[in-house]
């Protein structure tokens, strides 16, 4: 058996990879690629008759395969079906990282999983609130309600839009612009910020289309999301690539910080870098870009 | 006796001058006489060597009881050749106590394994045997035990004399009515001929078998008119699409991607990989995708292969009409773009025979040039010997192929393999069979983990001042054993039913039949 | 438990293990195929046997036909056949109890 650490609610995560739960194949070493969340599905991947089956598995594979530093998230199957407690009963038994909830849609949605999960934790001698939650957001009215679902639980470490479903509801299909997603997935990017948890973009699902997953990966970036759910170990790479620092970031964010420490020793608070105003603000931010150079492995110096 | 990789052979192996594996490079410089075959005069003009049908052919060769016959396996998966003269010598003429002698079999040829089974077939030389065949020599079904030779061993050893041809039947896409022949401008192209050019200069008889007869002179020819004693026409030699077979193809697999990318990575570590270098990469998976993250290192470096070697596929074609290849050393085709492209390039996409290409004992075989080579495993043990021949559980369904001759030759041998393939661990404790030495093998890349062979410690400085992270052989076993659990051992009987020469023709191994575990 | 009806879980692909349980009359009458049957059948004998016995089956007809499945696999697939046969796959599944 394999002990897995206590979850931290704030990480590096750009990569959630999805694996199907009931396939042995997959699921036995999903971690090699690098991934920093591996995504075991219940849900959409897992046949209705299946997912008794899926839990053993699962079961089996949370208790006996070592996955080291990687992360290991649970998509359970949503509210409205008959699957969801024996779900969430299994992934704290097995001592998964956490919970990905299907289709949230409110903060109810969030504290009915949340009973259920603590409920479990008692049942299974787990740890209160080792467990954590995230949310998938995937109708109108989920993205609306996006500020009290953010807020909902301490055990909230992130949401997440999950595209396919949003677009049906919406009666749109996938655009290259991302005209028809963009509006949400910015109101779910301020809900996060504003409650202070991170926030995944969804899953491109066009494999071959290596071009449009790039144009698709740097928007997410330039949007803000700390990361991106995937659907294959070949689209690791270029996110991991793509959300790392450069060089000229690092070197800024260094500076900012270098310099606040010697002005703070001698009690200045707003002074100038290069020509540029610099207060506290710039300074927290170039401590968040060394802290992810620093997780990304690409930074290599001293701070 | 026990040889240099630790393996036991029987005494009774040891006849006529047979020795056991001494190590790499044991025989270098020592002189032999070249066997040369029986040839039958053709002095009186003939306008046509054109006969009306195979059996006619093997009529006027002589085909007799307990004689030797060759074919090449260019069609690979598509061939056709073989079983349709097998089936002409053993069911029309009633022949028996046949040899069969191939560069190498597969499920294309699953009917010999019937003709063995009735011990109409008793002897198979080959560089590989997967299938039924594979199966039917692993459960003892053959008259004596199957030899199998590496691509170089083998015409080392038809020009050292110690395999025989009486008649040789070569599948030729094109050839006019006197034998010159070549494995492009037919109907169904197989591209370079490299594998039977040994056989059509040293066999007794050489029967060239087209489905497209050309006006004469059919040149450049791969199997030129002068070795060649007769010809018939047939319907229809192979079927190229089924070359590029399930080993040969090209992967998608993100494992398998990933592994790729970092042999290029090591490739591009060290002192070889500037330009001019030369290259081969073997027909799994993994290694066949090296091409694709080797042109990004070599427009970053500007450099240029000078030439790659072996069997081509279409990607590394493309590198050539990129530019970034200057000579293509070919053997093997294992798809139409590349049959296509040897065609269409004779100044710089040659064809060469597999003499050239890799046998030890001529005066020089190109895989001693050759910097890079990336291959594959069914099984690599702690000694970094390797295991292409036998799967895990002793049966017989693998090819050494050009293995262990690019192993020996080139300066950096990269085995590329899964940790494990489903419950089998890939790197072990002690392969099954020994087909190429752990003295050829340099690096190990898997999906967990890379490690370099203690031996080179100049690639382990060139790998960790890249930041290339590697461990240990031993710590790779015991993580795929932590995975899957140790495997009980083989429990085999005494027969031998395949032996495994090493190139330079002594004996790196042997298969005994195996005791199959019942509960 | 008790083997109710015939039942069966997993898949005939790579790496996956497909079990299934009947009643029996005789104790654990077990058929095992296996494409790694030289190197690992005894050790998938002793997997399917110890989980049975871990359930409390003492009495059934079991195949299985393994595709190379590792332990943890093994153990998923036979515990969710013999909880199907009772018709007890769905819920309240003792996780840590007699399944681990």
């Amino acid at each position: 058996m394999i002990p897995r650490p206590r979850p931290e609610r704030f990480r590096l995560r750009r990569t959630m990879m999805f694996m199907n739960a009931q396939r042995p194949g997959l699921i036995k070493d999903a971690y090699i690629y690098g991934v920093d969340s591996i995504m075991l599905d219940l849900e959409d991947a897992v046949a209705e008759n299946q997912k008794d089956a899926a839990r053993f598995s699962l079961y089996h594979a949370l208790k006996h395969i070592d996955y080291g530093d990687t992360e290991v998230i649970v998509r359970i199957n949503g509210l409205d079906t008959p699957h969801w407690q024996e779900d969430v009963r299994v992934c704290v038994a097995g001592g998964a990282d956490g919970v990905r909830i299907a289709k949230c849609e409110s903060a109810d949605d969030v504290r009915r999983i949340e009973e259920h999960v603590l409920a479990a934790e008692k049942e299974f001698g787990v740890e209160e609130g080792r467990t954590l939650l995230m949310a998938a957001l995937e109708s109108p009215k989920g993205i609306l309600n996006a500020r009290e679902i953010c807020q909902a639980s301490e055990r909230m470490l992130g949401v997440a839009i999950s595209g396919g479903d949003f677009r049906k509801s919406m009666h749109v299909r996938t655009e290259r612009s991302g005209i028809e997603i963009n509006t949400a997935r910015s109101l779910m990017l301020l809900a996060a910020r504003e409650a202070g948890i991170q926030c995944f973009d969804t899953v491109f699902t066009s494999l071959d289309d290596e071009e449009g997953f790039r144009a698709e990966v740097e928007l997410d970036h330039a949007m803000g999301f700390d990361g991106k759910s995937l659907i294959n170990p070949r689209q690791i790479a270029y996110v991991h690539k793509t959300f790392a620092p450069t060089e000229k970031e690092i070197a800024t964010a260094e500076l900012y910080v270098r310099s606040y420490e010697e002005q703070s020793k001698r009690g200045v608070g707003v002074y100038t870098v290069n020509g540029k105003m610099v207060d506290i603000p710039f300074i927290e931010d170039a401590q968040r870009v060394i802290a992810l150079a620093k997780a990304c492995g690409v930074y290599h110096g001293d701070l | 006796m026990k040889n240099a990789v630790g393996r036991e052979i029987p005494d009774k192996l040891l006849t006529g001058g047979k020795e056991v594996y001494q190590g790499k490079f044991h025989m270098d410089g020592k002189a032999y006489h070249k066997a040369g075959p029986v040839v039958r005069r053709a002095e009186k003009p003939q306008e046509s060597k054109v006969l009306g049908s195979i059996r006619e052919a093997c009529e006027k060769c002589g085909a007799h009881d307990g004689m030797t016959v060759s074919f090449h396996h260019a069609f690979r998966n598509g061939d056709y050749v073989t079983s349709m003269v097998m089936k002409v010598l053993v069911e029309e003429m009633g022949l028996k106590d046949l040899t069969v002698a191939t560069t190498s079999l597969g499920s294309a040829q699953d009917l010999l394994a019937d003709y063995i089974e009735e011990g109409k077939i008793i002897g198979v030389q080959s560089s590989g045997v997967r299938g039924r065949i594979g199966e039917v020599i692993s459960a003892g079904k053959l008259k004596t035990p199957a030899i199998i030779r590496s691509h170089g061993g083998r015409p080392r050893a038809i020009e050292t004399g110690e395999l025989s041809i009486d008649i040789t039947f070569i599948a030729a896409s094109s050839a006019d009515d006197y034998g010159n022949a070549s494995g492009t401008g037919g109907k169904n192209n197989c591209g370079t001929l490299g594998y039977a050019v040994a056989d059509s200069r040293y066999a007794n008889h050489v029967v060239v078998v087209t489905d497209t007869l050309v006006p004469f002179p059919n040149m450049p020819a791969a199997i030129s008119s002068i070795d060649v004693d007769c010809v018939v026409v047939v319907d229809a030699i192979g079927d190229p699409k089924k070359i590029g077979t399930k080993e040969a193809r090209v992967t998608e697999d993100p494992r398998n991607l990933m592994m790729a990318e970092n042999c290029a990575r090591i490739m591009a570590a060290t002192p070889y990989f500037k330009d001019g270098f030369s290259f081969q990469t073997g027909v799994g998976g993994p290694s066949l995708a090296v091409n694709r993250y080797l042109e990004d290192y070599m427009r970053e470096r500007g450099i240029v292969m000078g030439f790659a070697l072996g069997g081509m596929g279409g990607n590394i074609c493309d590198l050539m009409d990129k530019g970034l290849v200057r000579k293509l050393l070919d053997t093997q085709d294992f798809d139409t773009k590349a049959i296509e492209h040897l065609a269409a390039h004779p100044d710089k996409h040659l064809e060469i025979s597999t003499s050239e290409y890799a046998n030890p004992a001529n005066k020089g075989a190109y895989v001693n040039k050759l910097d890079f080579v990336v291959l594959a495993a069914l099984e690599i043990d702690t000694d970094f010997n390797v295991n292409v021949l036998t799967g895990s559980d002793g049966v017989l369904r693998g090819a050494p192929g050009g293995h262990p001759d690019t192993a020996a030759g080139s300066k950096c041998c990269i085995i590329v393999t899964p940790l494990v393939r489903g419950r089998m661990a890939t790197v072990c404790k002690k392969v099954v069979t020994v087909t190429t030495p752990g003295d050829c093998v340099d690096v190990l890349v898997t999906d967990y983990g890379i490690a370099v062979n203690p031996a080179r410690g100049d690639l382990i400085e060139c790998l960790d001042a890249a930041g290339i992270v590697h461990t240990t052989i031993e710590a790779l076993q015991e993580k795929a054993y932590s995975l899957v659990g140790e495997p009980d051992e083989l429990e085999w009987e005494d027969s031998v039913i395949a032996i495994l020469e090493a190139r330079d023709g002594t004996i790196l191994d042997v298969v005994r039949k195996i005791k199959p575990v019942e509960l | 438990m008790q083997i109710e009806t015939m039942a069966m879980a997993g898949t005939l692909e790579s790496s996956d293990v497909q079990v299934t349980v009947e009643p029996g009359t005789a104790g654990i009458e077990l058929r095992l195929e296996s494409s790694v049957m030289n190197q690992y059948g005894r050790a998938i004998q002793k997997t399917v046997l110890d989980t049975l016995k871990r359930l409390g089956v003492s009495s059934a007809r079991v195949q299985v036909v393994d595709q190379g499945a590792l332990d943890c696999t093994i153990r998923a697939r036979v515990e969710c056949a013999v909880f199907r046969s009772a018709g007890i796959s769905d819920k309240n599944i003792p996780w840590g109890g007699v399944v681990q």
